[in-house]
């Protein structure tokens, strides 16, 4: 059967896609990596009723779920898409056919190295309330949040509903960046509220808010014990004597979020740059990317929340119909991504928080490189950029393919973060990459 | 409604999981953070990113090595055992 849409990822934006699509009549295929729709926003346990948007979708009968579905690679045969798939922990082949793709394949999260990271305690502060949302539970009693962006707020706010202590969140931004935007703020009166409350409601559990502040470093053994936080210049950099150890037993960390863009960069989209230095993909008034028959939202096209993701899911649904897109998405597209943008600028990473590793810190966790190895193929063999480096170190040629080491790699070689260049976007058995891609039918 | 408990195994000690808990879940809830030691340092990891992005959660789980345990849904009676390196060398 061949689809009308594929939509791939079903979080806020492909949720919205599917459905409006549906809607004016399209047969849509949603393929979802996870075990339930709703992505990362809209995570939730087995046994917890499924969110609205998520309720919505299963109610359209024109949207097929495929869950567990990892798609690996979208390639053309003839006029039409086939989107390969693996299955679930077996990882059996699937095939989607469908006339039109949408991406919508979301963002994980920045992470910036420093002395004693790779510690068990320490986790990603998104991974934090993803493990909290769909399993319920908690890395630790005591967890210090930190990092940078507004995601930071929610995780701290999540953790201690659910029973944690949150001695401190350190945030490296200064808050007061935001001045400099306040045109965007005001027009978005909804999401300050919003981050209002999410404040008084950690204030009234004594949490310690700390801006310009990061944690330089994680002490322990054979887990986190506890960590120093220690204030920052305008650029990021470590202010030297200012650090002072917090006692905790777990540590989320996060700088904010990285669109994920394998698939798109495989097919040929083209990237532009976000206002915080990661490359997010180019996509025109209706949400196309510039292959024809290829639409994206979400994330994917820069970070920007939900509401955004939600909006742009549903322009580009209605301009693979073939319908125009309703006046009020596009208005309330360009009050969010204006917001976004002024977010994205407020947080992008100083370039001094390179200052706070030393020689030994890990840089890639995956092949056990550390930064003094990094440096020294920078310094010594001359490495220009991220390419070079990984060449000359495996930084990055791990499991992960670079997704975690990525943005410090690039920076440390001296540039800003390239777009995502990963032949497979998942792991895939031998015996699948040896059937050429369009072979089945 | 409460979800029936089943319990699985972690290097032969019982712990128990709820159903629609990951792998890495339900070793979290019995306050394991560490079920994997590195390649060339030997050091351990446990789930990190927590969705499948950074691989530094595998685990061998009934026999089989580098399982990410973030994605993979608990099941009655799994054998979840450390992973030693690259999980292929014992
Ligand atoms: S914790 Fe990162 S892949 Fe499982």
């Amino acid at each position: 059967m061949t689809a009308d849409l594929a939509v791939v990822g079903a979080g806020p934006a492909g949720l919205a896609a599917a459905t409006t699509a549906a809607g004016l009549g399209l047969d849509v295929t949603l393929v979802d990596a996870g075990a339930r729709a709703g992505g990362q926003i809209h995570r939730h346990a087995a046994d917890d009723p499924p969110p609205r948007p998520v309720r919505r979708a299963a109610r359209e009968r024109r949207v097929t779920h495929l869950a567990a579905h990892h798609v690996w690679t979208v390639v053309p045969d003839g006029d039409t898409w086939l989107l390969h798939a693996v299955v679930g922990p077996d990882e059996a082949p699937a095939t989607v056919r469908a006339r039109a793709v949408l991406l919508a394949t979301g963002a994980y999260e920045r992470q910036l190295p420093f002395p004693g990271w790779t510690l068990p305690g320490v986790v990603g502060a998104g991974g934090a309330q993803a493990m909290l949302k769909s399993g319920g539970v908690l890395p630790g009693r005591r967890v210090v949040v930190a990092g940078s962006g507004p995601l930071l707020l929610a995780v701290a706010t999540t953790l201690a509903a659910a029973g944690a202590r949150v001695p401190a969140l350190v945030e490296a931004a200064d808050y007061r960046a935001y001045a400099r935007h306040t045109g965007a703020l005001l027009r978005n009166p909804a999401k300050l509220a919003q981050g209002a409350l999410h404040g008084g409601a950690l204030l009234r559990r004594t949490t310690r808010l700390l801006t310009r502040h990061a944690v330089t470093a994680a002490h322990g053994t054979t887990r986190v014990e506890a960590v120093t936080v220690t204030r920052l210049d305008a650029r990021w950099r470590p202010v030297p004597g200012t650090g002072r150890r917090v006692p905790c037993d777990a540590l989320a960390v996060g700088h904010g979020l990285v669109p994920q863009l394998e698939l798109a960069t495989a097919l040929g989209c083209v990237t532009r740059r976000t206002p915080d230095g990661t490359p997010a993909l180019d996509v025109d008034a209706e949400q196309r990317t510039c292959v024809p028959g290829v639409w994206a939202a979400g994330e994917t096209c820069g970070v920007g929340g939900e509401e955004l993701a939600r909006t742009e899911g549903e322009i580009a649904a209605h301009s693979v119909a073939g319908s125009r897109p309703p006046r009020a998405a596009v208005r309330r597209r360009a009050r969010l991504r204006g917001f976004a943008d002024a977010m994205a600028a407020a947080h992008r990473p100083g370039p001094g928080w390179t200052d706070w590793l030393d020689g030994a810190t890990e840089v890639c966790r995956c092949e056990e490189v550390t930064a003094a190895a990094i440096r020294a193929s920078v310094t010594d063999l001359g490495a220009r950029d991220a390419r070079s480096v990984k060449l000359l170190t495996r930084a990055g040629m791990g499991w992960c393919q670079g997704r975690t080491c990525g943005p410090a790699v690039a920076r440390l070689a001296g540039e800003e973060p390239a777009p995502d260049r990963r032949p497979l976007s998942c792991p895939v058995p031998l015996s699948q990459l040896a059937q050429p891609p369009g072979a089945e039918r | 409604m409460t979800p029936a408990p089943f319990t699985l195994t972690f290097d032969g000690r019982r712990i128990t999981a709820l159903p629609g808990q990951s792998v890495a879940a339900a070793l979290w809830a019995a306050g394991i953070l560490a079920w994997r030691t590195t390649r060339h340092g030997g050091a351990p990891r446990g789930a990190f990113c927590g969705i499948g992005a950074c691989y530094d959660c595998l685990a061998t789980v009934n026999g089989r090595p580098n399982q990410r345990a973030c994605l993979l849904p608990a099941r009655p009676g799994d054998t979840v055992t450390t992973q030693e390196g690259t999980g292929h060398d014992r």
